[in-house]
């Protein structure tokens, strides 16, 4: 009996009993469907997540100056400073787990240009600072280690700066803004990173040589670091690690002895990341949940169906065995019922946790992620339930005794 | 040759608690090729256990039994079924033939189990059907033929494979006495054939159209006897 026949039987027997078995492939349908809508959300959830931090930078841990305390009153981290230069440059040159460390102070500050003026948070910082936050210039440049060191008059507009000093879209670069009165040139514009997770504007921001706005903005705190280093880590995974690294390595500068408190704190954006992503994993958990039980009621669902089929049929199995069945003849026409049963309710499924998936990152906001490997993953484990769950009725059709088949009423 | 041969064939159930039921007690057999034999005996002697071991069915708990010279009594149940799908046709009271499923599908289905080819299912089933004189019947499902056309599609099934036995079980048990004399007409040209055919029935009317007839009693044979077969030949 080849294969296709046996497929054949099996269809037939199932298009016979149309309702029964669109009500038997239900529970599958809906733990497939679960699983599908499952990931497609687990995975926009945190595409989204990422997104939003890879704006801010790339593995960026931010590194701050410790607070003061004058008359019960705490400062807060960065009011005092504790961060030095050479602290900059051991974090920088001593770290294997750290790729890239940059200096960043703000003020906020009037820009104007030739017609418009635009009150905005400059940001004074040395080049890797760029490199930290993954920003890079759509039009123009940005500064280097030259301008750094000759502290050079030249400032990077962020869009939105850009798009109110001189209007929608136009290209700033080689014009000349005033901040504080100094005339800057504008070498570059800033590639738009959109909103903050809180709503803030990345692209609200100009950007100038650290030495530059230590110069002629904000004055500077000698061998201290007004603000704070931004670090990139080597990657994703050591991000901890030189987060462990660093707090050692500042700890040890500092001689601070073990047991009393930092006088600088880390803050860790992966960490924020995750904490963020909670929320779907939640949502994710409960929809794993829903599919496994589904996933199972549907095989009980399935197994309970062939049992009754197999009565339903044990004369025609009687003369399907007098007329030269074997035993494995038979135990392929159940099995494969169920494989069809339950691969067609996990086809199904697939379909209706796409149009899920849709509606709900439509709902949410977020990108629409199908995972093929999902996808095939799931209709995979839908024929594993029908074989699983198939199985025991179908050995038990081919295990019939011909005679009491034949005879039964 | 005979086509079987049983020799000192025992079947014993064994209902649990030592309940022992012996329905077949030493039976013993010899039917040639070509003759039609009819087994008959009252509920309970065991012709049906007989005919269920003839056709490789069911196993005898002792005894031989030999098919067309080969020994069938210790086979596995894959090989019984292949036995079956061979060289032996099933005719039953009841007809058992597949619902919902057309004539020439029920016909095919022992091809499917032998695996032959579509083609040459389609050509030999179209060939049974010819021979029991339902070329024209092919299509229609059980549901639309009538109790005599339903057992001549049956006949066509045991046919269809080439058996040199045919084992038929009460064929006429649900028709009417014209039909049945017609299913008997069909059955005896088998014979005619070289077919032999093996049938079950407590009607005398029906054994007279054998050669042979058996009588079974508490599980052995009691009579058999040889006579002129009646032709069956259907009153017009």
């Amino acid at each position: 009996m080849t294969p296709v026949l046996t497929l054949r039987v099996a269809l037939r027997a199932l298009v016979r009993n149309k309702l029964r078995a669109f009500l038997t492939t239900l529970g599958v349908m809906i733990g497939v469907g679960a699983v599908i809508a499952m990931v497609a959300i687990g995975e926009g959830a945190r595409s989204r997540v990422e997104e939003t931090f890879a704006a801010m930078g790339t593995n960026l841990l931010i590194v701050l100056s410790g607070s003061t305390t004058s008359g019960g009153v705490h400062g807060g981290f960065g009011s005092q400073p504790t961060l030095t230069w050479e602290d900059l440059e051991a974090i920088r040159n001593e770290l294997t787990t750290v790729r890239r460390a940059a200096a960043a102070s703000r003020a906020t500050v009037i820009v104007a240009g030739e017609e418009q003026n635009w009150t905005t948070s400059v940001t004074g910082a040395t080049p890797e600072y760029f490199d930290v936050r993954a920003w890079q210039a759509d039009r123009g440049t940005v500064y280097g280690d030259a301008e750094q060191e000759s502290g050079a008059k030249v400032v990077v507009l962020g869009k939105t700066v850009a798009d109110r000093l001189y209007g929608e879209g136009a290209d700033p670069v080689g014009r000349t803004v005033r901040i504080r009165n100094v005339p800057f040139t504008v070498i570059g514009r800033l590639a738009s990173k959109g909103q903050s997770p809180m709503g803030q504007d990345y692209d609200d921001t100009a950007v100038v040589p650290f030495s530059t706005f230590a110069s002629k903005l904000q004055g500077g705190l000698k061998q201290y670091v007004a603000g704070a280093i931004m670090v990139s880590a080597a990657s994703s995974a050591v991000t901890a690690k030189a987060q462990r690294d660093i707090e050692a390595l500042l700890r040890e500068r500092h001689r601070i002895e073990p047991g009393d408190d930092d006088d600088f704190s880390i803050r860790n954006l992966a960490e924020v990341a995750g904490a963020q992503q909670e929320g779907t994993r939640t949502l994710t958990a409960l929809l794993a949940a829903i599919a496994a039980v589904s996933l199972l009621v549907g095989g009980i669902g399935i197994m309970n169906i062939m049992l009754v089929s197999v009565t339903e049929r044990t004369r025609e199995i009687g003369v399907r065995m007098a007329v030269g069945a074997k035993p494995r003849h038979i135990l392929a026409q159940f099995l494969v019922e169920a494989l069809v049963l339950s691969l067609a309710g996990g086809l199904i499924g697939v379909g209706a946790g796409v149009l899920a998936a849709e509606r709900l990152a439509e709902a949410f906001r977020w990108p629409l992620l199908l995972r093929p490997d999902a996808m095939i993953a799931a209709v995979a484990f839908s024929a594993a339930v029908g074989v699983v769950f198939g199985l025991y009725p179908a050995v038990k059709a081919s295990r019939l005794d011909p005679i009491e088949a034949l005879r039964y009423e | 040759m005979a086509i079987i041969r049983v020799q000192g064939l025992t079947k014993v159930y064994r209902l649990g608690e030592g309940v022992e039921v012996h329905a077949l007690r030493g039976v013993d057999l010899a039917i040639e090729a070509g003759e039609s034999v009819a087994i008959m005996g009252a509920s309970g002697s065991g012709k049906s256990t007989l005919m269920n071991i003839l056709g490789c069915l069911d196993r005898p708990t002792a005894g031989r039994y030999l098919l067309g010279g080969r020994e069938v009594s210790t086979l596995s149940r894959n090989d019984l079924a292949e036995v079956r799908n061979r060289a032996i046709g099933f005719v039953f009271q009841s007809f058992n033939l597949l619902a919902r499923t057309s004539a020439r599908e029920n016909v095919e289905l022992p091809l499917v189990y032998a695996g032959a080819g579509t083609r040459d299912r389609e050509r030999r089933a179209a060939e049974a059907l010819e021979r029991v004189g339902l070329a024209d019947r092919a299509g229609h499902e059980p549901s639309q033929l009538s109790g005599g056309q339903q057992q001549r599609v049956a006949i066509a099934r045991a046919l269809v494979t080439g058996p040199r036995l045919v084992l038929a079980d009460e064929p006429t048990g649900n028709l009417d006495s014209r039909t049945s004399v017609e299913i008997m007409a069909l059955l005896q040209r088998l014979g005619r054939e070289g077919i032999t055919v093996v049938l079950v029935t407590h009607e005398p009317d029906i054994a007279r159209y054998a050669s042979r007839v058996v009588v079974l009693r508490d599980g052995m044979v009691v009579s058999d006897v040889r006579q002129q077969a009646e032709r069956a030949e259907v009153a017009s």
